[in-house]
């Protein structure tokens, strides 16, 4: 074992030292240095997907966050109903940037909130009834809806409603689907089983169900895609222009019938493995498509992803491949001319949800950035498994950390650059750190393909040059080299 | 900088032509409404017809102007010292919390959960809550720990009473450890009653563990409490006013200090708020002072009921004579003048007002928030010769409208003036479009109405997301009356130069 790996270890039980017994021992668990040796074979210890502690700051969400926020809400042509209590829809309400063409309350209803605003009443008399009259005011008022999902909130599932009786109600009443999807916030240890809930009711209610006129052999789709700041319009340009018929985005931007047509594709192409594996896995074992993941977070990912997915197709894509590779090289060589020597060697941790933690890794060290610690919040083992390969020795890998460990790791590393999410942000501006807010892009973006490289870049050297920084009388940090 | 290069974002990027083919393209696979049918139904929603659907309907409700109760918890315990906000439920709401108040102040939001799941809806969260609080406090050194309750607690009827207790008993609460609790249901009341149910608890808990009787007028200091106040400015302002008077006072639930601490190289988790040993001293003041009132009933009645106190609330300060009788109120309570400062301040922001009236001058209203703000707002708009048209309260009640009515019916600006009690910004769409006004004021959601009749919105309230530092200057006061005027004329300026013909394109205002 090399003195940085046991270095990294030093630095990781200091910081646990604080906690009492059995929250230690816990969080020790959520820990690991990469090691050569470990990286090699692909082992990976960390345990993930486990309960939070009480009383810590996690970072993370829960169940209704990861079917109505992630998954079901970015859908435009339907309404989600937040069904509930006010909050959770009002707190989800346009911020995750999902962005979608259409007209806002007429054919699109990604940024509202509508809810079945639960009160004290529909808690002791239950919410069913209620439930039939808003599914038939949302067709009144929504004329052009083209389906309703319900998402349950906590009360929902803890007062023992049957959604699932109103909803296939309300389906054959109103001549559209209304899908239940029981996403209550308590299932689960974070959002990642609102992802897998919001799935299986893809599956149960829309996959397979409707028709493509023409198929084609090079029809594929967009899987795990939110359109966050407009992503998957950046990735899909590069698939059109190698060839490549894009017949389903989901969910950014997408639509009920995208969810219906996707089993028609011949290559299912899957971004966020985490949210979405689910249905690529269930799309192969039913329809018998092939799926793989891709990575077009900066140019060398993308490039390799762009060539791995041509090489699954003909000559003809794969000649347009390397053509759209060529078009955009010059202009990505220009970006990485002109910001490597501003970012070359700057330090970054990172903390984000599902993919990014290890997809974004390519992108910085494009730009002549090191990556010293990353993890996720809500990953299972293969996401660590995955993250592995891309990591170098020393780095420090993290699962569903809390404030307190965070702001200690980044002190004690001297990072340059943070990136991580809303709740975080403020706490690194007070330590003069740093940072981008990397869940939806800072408000900026896209940062996926060669579009959005360019505007990764250019933010993250606004963001660690910015003189701003150097106005601090004294950054009160603590030099330890990984 | 080095090489210039063009880089477009999501504004410009995606007018591009590849990305406009690439729009068309994808409606082969949308299964999308015609382009017809979608004018037409955009048309159709802007009929009186739909707006008579729209207020016919009974149970749905869309983009609502308020929140739940825990985030108004959260925001009252951050107004004391050293307090830690713990949320005793399912995390997610936390997490909520925590990126809803941190994206209005863009300030960090420490509070914690008790991280309840499956399990703990079966058999209740007591342990969840026993090891958070041993959790809490060896993480985050807390003097206090205001706990409060999302709808799962109390769905399953956790009782938290008996849970602290036994919390105390295991050792995981020190036994001097204040813990005020709330009962914070989401499906009942706004975040406007969590702040009420929580300051109460804090004041209640805090006063009855020093075991002093009251002795209202002992002291011959003031309480101030802002209540539910998103400008962190306007803490700043009324010290300022109370400094100009002289009168010693105590802010109960100052929360200013930690929605807007500074950069200094190291992060704390507490910036301030009102120290606790304050707060049982503050029984014996010489009377009490609110500036808002439908957010603090609960508190107010506990102060009056078991403190004796005298207690005063007006409504928040927006404009001269709301600021009037903020004054006059502080004058009668601690028996001091009416500093001249502030009457020449008044005198000045009323010559203010004098000059920029003519362009507000008539301009048609429509507002939305919570009460407390809109009785300033209406008042303030009255004062200018604005005529409120549209009020829209998602969390107001019978009481509210009664005040607000008879405010309206003070001065012939406010006869074409109707309120909305428990209604939602779709049915303040509705109300644009049927009878169109000329500004709308209110919290960021209101922006999608407002854009859809092609009128500016005032950014006044809670939340405010998608504008920088609006919290951090003052609307309370004579100088708050300044800000927000400079704030409305030169919106109203902006409109009309945009709408200018060359040869109105005028120089001089």
């Amino acid at each position: 074992m090399s003195s940085i790996v046991d270095k990294g270890k030093q630095i990781v039980e200091e910081i646990l030292e604080v906690y009492p017994k059995k929250a230690k021992k816990d969080r020790s668990k959520h820990f690991e240095i990469a090691d050569e040796e470990l990286v090699n074979c692909g082992t990976c210890s960390i345990k993930s997907n486990m309960k939070s502690r009480p009383g810590v700051m996690t970072a993370r969400g829960c169940a209704f966050a990861g079917s109505k926020g992630v998954v079901w809400g970015p859908i435009k042509d339907m309404v989600h109903i937040s069904h509930g209590p006010i909050g959770c829809g009002q707190y989800s309400w346009g911020t995750r940037r999902n962005y979608a063409n259409g007209v806002l309350g007429i054919n699109n209803f990604t940024a509202m909130q509508i809810t079945s605003n639960f009160q004290e009443k529909d808690i002791v008399f239950g919410g069913d009834k209620k439930l039939e009259v808003i599914c038939r005011e949302i067709k009144e008022l929504f004329p052009l809806v083209k389906g309703i999902s319900v998402q349950s909130e906590c009360p929902v599932g803890l007062i023992g409603d049957d959604i699932g009786a109103v909803a296939k109600k309300m389906t054959e009443e109103l001549g559209i689907p209304v899908i239940p999807v029981r996403c209550e916030g308590f299932r689960g240890v974070s959002q990642s089983l609102g992802h897998h809930i919001a799935n299986d009711a893809i599956h149960d209610f829309l996959m397979g169900r409707r028709e493509l006129k023409e198929c084609g052999p090079y029809d594929v789709s967009i899987i795990g895609d939110y359109n966050i700041g407009g992503d998957a319009w950046a990735s899909r340009i590069l698939l059109e222009e190698m060839g490549l018929r894009v017949i389903a985005q989901w969910s950014g931007d997408g639509t009920i019938n995208e969810l219906g047509i996707a089993h028609k594709s011949k290559l299912n192409l899957i971004h966020c493995h985490r949210s979405m594996n689910y249905m690529c896995s269930t799309m192969e074992q039913e329809y018998g498509i092939p799926w793989m993941e891709y990575n077009f977070f900066g140019p060398t990912k993308t490039v390799e992803s762009l060539r791995a997915i041509a090489a699954r197709f003909d000559e003809t894509i794969q000649e347009k491949c390397e053509q759209v590779i060529a078009r955009y090289m010059p202009q990505m060589e220009a970006v990485i001319r002109k910001y490597r020597p501003r970012l070359e060697g700057k330090k970054v941790m990172l903390l984000i949800g599902g993919l990014r933690a290890r997809h974004t890794i390519g992108a910085y060290e494009d730009l002549g950035m090191e990556i010293v610690a990353t993890g996720y919040e809500f990953a299972h083992k293969d996401d660590y498994e995955k993250t592995y390969p891309d990591v170098k020795e020393g780095t420090i890998l993290y699962d569903d950390p809390t404030a307190y460990e965070l702001e200690e790791l980044a002190q004690r590393l001297n990072i340059d650059l943070m990136g991580a999410g809303v709740k975080e942000k403020y706490v690194y501006h007070k330590m003069g750190i740093p940072f981008r807010q990397m869940h939806s892009w800072d408000y900026s973006g896209p940062y996926h393909g060669f579009d959005g490289f360019k505007i990764f870049a250019r933010d993250m050297d606004m963001t660690i040059n910015s003189p701003v920084w150097s106005l601090l009388p004294s950054r009160q940090t603590v030099e330890v080299s990984v | 900088m080095s090489e210039r290069l063009n880089i477009v974002d999501h504004n410009q990027l995606f007018r591009q032509e590849k990305y406009v083919r690439q729009r068309e393209g994808k409606r082969a696979f949308e299964a999308p409404c015609s382009p017809e049918e979608v004018t037409s139904t955009l048309e159709y929603t802007k009929t009186k017809e739909y707006k008579d659907k729209n207020f016919a309907r009974t149970a749905v409700v869309v983009n609502p102007a308020k929140a739940c109760q825990p985030l108004g918890a959260v925001m009252a315990a951050l107004g004391f010292e050293k307090t830690l906000p713990f949320i005793h439920g399912s995390q997610g709401c936390t997490a909520y919390f925590r990126s809803h108040l941190a994206r209005h102040f863009k300030e960090p939001v420490p509070a914690v959960s008790t991280s309840m799941t499956e399990d703990a809806a079966v058999f209740g969260g007591m342990r969840n809550l026993i090891d958070g609080m041993e959790n809490c406090i060896a993480l985050y050194q807390p003097q206090m720990i205001a706990v409060c309750t999302t709808c799962m607690a109390e769905v399953i009827g956790d009782d938290l009473s008996a849970f602290l207790a036994n919390a105390r008993q295991e050792g995981a609460l020190p036994e001097d450890m204040p813990v005020p609790f709330a009962n914070t249901p989401s499906f009942s009341g706004s975040h406007i009653t969590g702040y009420d149910a929580m300051l109460r608890s804090v004041l209640e808990t805090l006063y009855n563990k020093s075991g002093r009787t009251p002795q209202p007028g002992h002291e011959l200091k003031l309480n101030v409490l802002l209540g539910f106040d998103g400008y962190t400015g306007n803490f700043a302002e009324m010290r300022r006013i109370l400094g100009l008077f002289g009168v010693p006072y105590t802010i109960l639930g100052d929360h200013s200090s930690n929605f807007d601490s500074g950069a200094t190289g190291e992060y704390s988790y507490y910036y301030g708020g009102t120290p606790l040993e304050d707060v049982p001293k503050a029984a014996d003041a010489a009377g009490t002072l609110a500036i808002q009132q439908h957010s603090l009933r609960k508190t107010l009645g506990y102060m009056k009921r078991t403190w004796g106190q005298q207690v005063s609330s007006v409504s928040t300060p927006l404009g001269i004579h709301a600021t009037d009788r903020l004054l006059e109120e502080i004058s009668r309570l601690s028996g001091r003048e009416i500093p001249e400062a502030l009457k020449q301040e008044r005198a000045r922001i009323l010559d203010a007002m004098m000059d920029s009236h003519a362009y507000l001058h008539g301009k048609r209203v429509a507002m939305a928030g919570d009460p407390d703000m809109l009785i300033g707002l209406i008042g303030f708009c009255l004062e200018l010769g604005m005529e409120p048209v549209h009020i829209v309260c998602s969390n107001g009640d019978r009481k509210f409208e009664k005040e607000a009515e008879l405010l309206l019916k003070s001065s012939p600006y406010g006869a074409e003036a109707t309120v909305h009690c428990g209604q939602d910004l779709w049915h303040m769409r509705s109300l644009l479009f049927e009878d169109p006004v000329d500004l709308a004021i209110g919290s960021s959601h209101l922006k999608f109405a407002a854009k859809e009749a092609k009128i500016p919105l005032l950014r006044v309230g809670f939340p405010i997301f998608d504008r920088h530092h609006m919290h951090r200057y003052p609307i309370i006061g004579y100088q708050g009356a300044l800000n927000l005027l400079t704030q409305f004329v030169n919106t109203v300026l902006d409109v009309m130069e945009e709408q200018a013909p060359d040869h109105s394109f005028d120089l001089v205002r």
